[in-house]
């Protein structure tokens, strides 16, 4: 098992991964990517039992995590990359034509490692719980774990996933929900606020864990806790800054879909160690 | 004319629920989703045999849509099931992005379909779902026209891999195909043989065009009659091979003339073989509340309208 420290390195180059894919295409959402990328990297280099090298799309033996919220994409796909699902170099193809890594992510392009697609908001939930329940039938006692936006909490298939998710029990489920409080139009407590979504999920029938989504001792210790919870489906509201590492794109929805220019990048990379080799 | 009887009339909805339950016992893989309309969708049977298959997703359509796309990722085979309007309009998006665009083998089986649902009126009487999911790159759309051939065809979609719209529907309607008949999905039906007219029926019209190609031997036309089952992939080599013979078309169809078969069919022949085309079908409109009949009467899908679209056909040839 890695240790976190080990963790904390593939991170940062993720996080560079991440600047540098938006940075060459020009566009693409780097504040939610960047602010992911320690869920990403535990769950893919610790958590998860799968094969990489070998990707089935039925998973049978194998961990699944969902992507609810595909514009962060850049985030899964360096991850992905790095964890050898597919080569690293084909990062710089992202949101360019004839690429495997669309601006929002499709088994469509049949890139190894993406088993749904996801981009229009709210489905994410629902597709873990189909696969979830799958794996009950299949007597495969992996997991499924799905990321979902905060500001995705807004739709409303969402709260139907929530509900069913209770009453079918669920409970081979993780949800994480990357609580940055910002969405495309401003800080979600002014564009449409949720008020307590940690008693919502409860008064659902959840099981509810909050965390700081930035330290992975933290987010490991929770997902820890959720693998025994029985009988219910468990979320994990990650209280996270959106652009987390990078000081001048953290913490405002300004960087939610805009890419840096050259001195931006130049400064951000800066910030952020170069500890797998730029791809 | 070739003579077409029936002993018994059955809703093709009942050809959907009986064909699961063979697939119940058939297929290990096969899963059935409903959205609190099991008793409409004639999925009783499935579900006390199979309880552990049968997921009760309530009220919630576009989570059934949703999670029938996961399911697959595990190897199942999911039947989603609800009325058509439901199937459809309301989880467009969903079956767009987590069916169609990731390539799930996903079969979204829809009753109550068009007109024929009766008295509940135009919010459960869609007739525009074939030109919904004809316009979904890669899905099969599906449109059988009795119950033998509804349950031939959800047994065949089931060994199909990729996504399916499977539409059926409410009334008892007369029941002429083989039992034993082989469903094979894009490959037209050929009901009668003719020379003057083709008419190229789907779904509950083709018993109409039945009895439209009695009403034309009468008057000494002798009408081809094709059933197209199959909406897409379209069995265009069939269609043209008789628009070759007959000379003209007409397109019979329980959904708008916007969107559906016929307009399909006039484009093959607009792009193979230009020639006369009259559309059967709804004309732009919503429906309303009223028995099945009179409701296909107001609005035009009897077996005379099929006369006069031919007649009018037949006489566009000359000119």
């Amino acid at each position: 098992m890695p240790e976190h420290k080990e963790l904390e390195r593939i991170a940062s180059q993720v996080r560079r991964d991440v600047l540098r894919m938006v940075h060459g295409a020009k566009g693409g959402h780097p504040g939610g990517a960047l602010g992911c990328a320690e869920l990403f990297v535990l769950l893919y280099f610790k958590i998860m039992k799968h094969n990489p090298a070998k990707f089935s799309m039925d998973a049978i033996g194998e961990d699944v995590f969902i992507l609810s919220n595909g514009h962060i994409s850049a985030g899964l796909y360096s991850t992905l990359a790095r964890a050898g699902y597919f080569p690293v170099k084909e990062l710089a193809t992202h949101r360019k034509i004839n690429s495997r890594l669309q601006g929002h992510p499709t088994p469509h392009a049949h890139l190894e490692g993406v088993r749904i697609a996801s981009g229009s908001l709210g489905q994410g939930l629902s597709v873990g719980i189909g696969a979830a329940q799958a794996k009950k039938l299949n007597n495969d006692n992996t997991n499924v774990y799905v990321l979902m936006g905060d500001g995705e909490q807004q739709e409303g298939q969402v709260w139907e996933a929530v509900m069913y998710a209770a009453h079918h029990k669920v409970d081979n489920l993780i949800a994480f929900i990357d609580y940055n409080g910002q969405q495309i139009d401003g800080p979600l407590k002014e564009v449409m606020d949720l008020g307590d979504l940690g008693l919502k999920y409860k008064a659902f029938g959840w099981e509810v864990i909050e965390v700081i989504g930035h330290e992975f001792n933290v987010l490991d210790d929770a997902i820890l806790e959720a693998h025994k919870v029985t009988g219910k489906p468990t979320v994990i509201l990650m209280k996270t800054n959106m652009g987390h590492g990078v000081d001048f794109m953290a913490g405002t929805h300004k960087w939610h879909g805009v890419a840096p220019n050259d001195d931006e990048l130049k400064n951000a990379l800066g910030q952020l160690e170069e500890t797998l080799g730029d791809y | 004319m070739k003579k077409y009887t029936f002993t018994e009339k059955k809703d093709t909805r009942s050809g959907f629920g009986d064909a699961m339950t063979e697939l119940g016992k058939t297929n290990p893989n096969v899963v059935a989703l409903c959205a609190d309309l099991t008793g409409s969708l004639k999925l009783e049977k499935f579900q006390q045999l199979y309880p552990a298959r049968f997921f009760q997703v309530g009220i919630a359509e576009a989570n059934m849509i949703s999670i029938a796309a996961g399911l697959t990722i595990g190897g199942k085979i999911p039947f989603t099931s609800t009325f058509a309007n439901f199937s459809t309009g309301r989880v467009y998006d969903q079956i767009r992005q987590s069916v169609a665009y990731s390539e799930k083998n996903v079969k979204i089986c829809a009753s109550h379909a068009g007109l024929t649902l009766g008295e509940d009126g135009a919010t459960h009487q869609i007739l525009e779902d074939l030109g919904l999911m004809k316009m979904l790159p890669g899905m099969v759309v599906i449109n059988p026209c009795d119950y033998n051939q509804t349950k031939a065809a959800t047994k065949a979609i089931a060994e199909y891999v990729g996504p399916v719209y499977l539409r059926f529907g409410r009334p008892a309607i007369p029941v002429f195909t083989d039992a034993d008949q082989k469903f094979e999905i894009g490959k037209a039906w050929m009901v009668n043989e003719g020379k003057d007219v083709s008419i190229f029926a789907t779904g509950h019209m083709v018993w109409e065009a039945i009895k439209a190609g009695e009403i034309l031997a009468e008057k000494g036309i002798d009408a081809e009659i094709i059933n197209i089952h199959t909406i897409k992939p379209l069995d265009e080599k069939a269609i043209l091979d008789s628009v070759k013979k007959t000379g003209c078309a007409v397109s019979a169809e329980e959904h708008n003339i916007l969107g559906g078969l016929g307009e399909s069919i006039a484009r093959t022949l607009g792009v193979n073989l230009p020639s006369p085309i009259e559309f059967v079908g709804t004309k732009d409109t919503f429906g309303e509340s009223g028995t099945p009949d009179q409701l296909m009467e107001k609005y035009g899908l009897t077996a005379n309208d099929i006369v006069a679209a031919s007649l009018k056909a037949i006489e566009r040839k000359s000119k």
